[in-house]
């Protein structure tokens, strides 16, 4: 039985190997963007049906930034919308026959949890400037630096784990089911894992919307202090 | 096939099973009063229904964990190289 934690390199660049997942992940970026930029390209005041569809995922979005971290969803809505999209975009591909999602391997959910990690240190900064982040991590008291410290590492890892273990035990078990059964039996078990992919990409948004709000929420008080100089 | 081989396999079976234990009660407690508050109060249905599904995914993760360390075991193995 093939390993789902290791790939088989389809093709070299140089001495880089090229893997499946890499493939689906450039097919998912290109299908994503240009179909992005062709649907936005004649944006008009009074919708169209297409732009109405559009406009529906947009609001969405918005509204689950709005009651999830109870800010204007302007500066997230880009991060947040692109990782849900992404990741609802990875775990249906199985849709398509012969594809294996590329969330389904541990390299693509690793880049997705950095890019949670990076982006929460990115709006924490922006929110209180250099120091607020930092003082961020000594939140309710100095006392838990080393824990919150610990915590912003093994959040990623957990993030990682999830999607990564969630996504790849459905492809798992259809793979079984597939060997022992035959050719129809497995359809139930991908209806399943549909849903499950569903949620696991709402799931992975939230989580990192949470994260976003808590270092927003903890940066912005330290660094009003630390401009009027009360704050030694 | 040696006794390390055996015992990894043995501790896979048995991480799966006994990891699910704990998020299977731990599901069935929370589906149950989601399932109560909606009861009270059908007009807050949508968000204790997001809220429990957020909730239902933080709890399986605890056996996907379990799954990965079994999966571990299994396939990457550093004892068995």
């Amino acid at each position: 039985m093939r390993s789902p934690l290791a790939h088989a390199a389809l093709l070299h660049a140089g001495p880089v190997p090229i893997t499946a997942p890499v493939i689906v992940t450039w097919g998912i970026m290109a299908v994503l963007g240009l179909g992005g930029m062709a649907l936005t390209r004649r944006l008009s005041l009074i919708p169209s049906a297409r732009q109405a569809a559009l406009e529906l995922i947009v609001e969405a979005v918005d509204s689950q930034i709005r009651d999830t971290m109870r800010v204007e969803p302007g500066p997230y809505r880009a991060f947040i919308g692109t990782l849900f999209l992404f990741i609802f975009t990875a775990n249906w591909s199985m849709l398509v026959p012969g594809i294996e999602p590329p969330t389904a391997s541990l390299e693509t959910d690793a880049a997705l949890a950095g890019l949670v990690f990076l982006a929460v240190i990115w709006f924490g900064i922006r929110a209180g400037g250099v120091r607020g982040y930092l003082a961020s991590f000594a939140a309710p008291n100095p006392v838990m630096i080393p824990l919150n410290f610990i915590e912003s590492l093994t959040r990623s890892f957990s993030l990682l784990v999830r999607l990564f273990g969630n996504v790849m035990s459905g492809v798992f078990v259809i793979g079984i089911v597939l060997s022992l059964a035959g050719l129809l039996v497995p359809i139930p078990l991908m209806a399943l894992d549909l849903l499950t992919g569903a949620v696991q990409a709402y799931i992975f948004a939230v989580l990192a919307m949470v994260f976003i709000a808590q270092v927003v929420g903890e940066a912005k008080p330290a660094a009003t202090i630390a401009n009027e100089g009360t704050n030694p | 096939m040696n006794w390390l081989a055996l015992a990894s396999i043995l501790a896979a079976a048995l991480a799966v099973s006994f990891g699910a234990i704990g998020p299977a009660l731990a599901e069935g407690r929370a589906v149950a009063a989601a399932m109560d508050a909606i009861a009270r109060q059908p007009e807050a249905a949508n968000t204790i229904s997001r809220t429990l599904f957020v909730g239902l995914a933080m709890i399986e993760t605890m056996a996907i964990y379990c799954l990965v360390i079994a999966l571990l075991l299994l396939f990457a193995n550093p004892l068995l190289r």
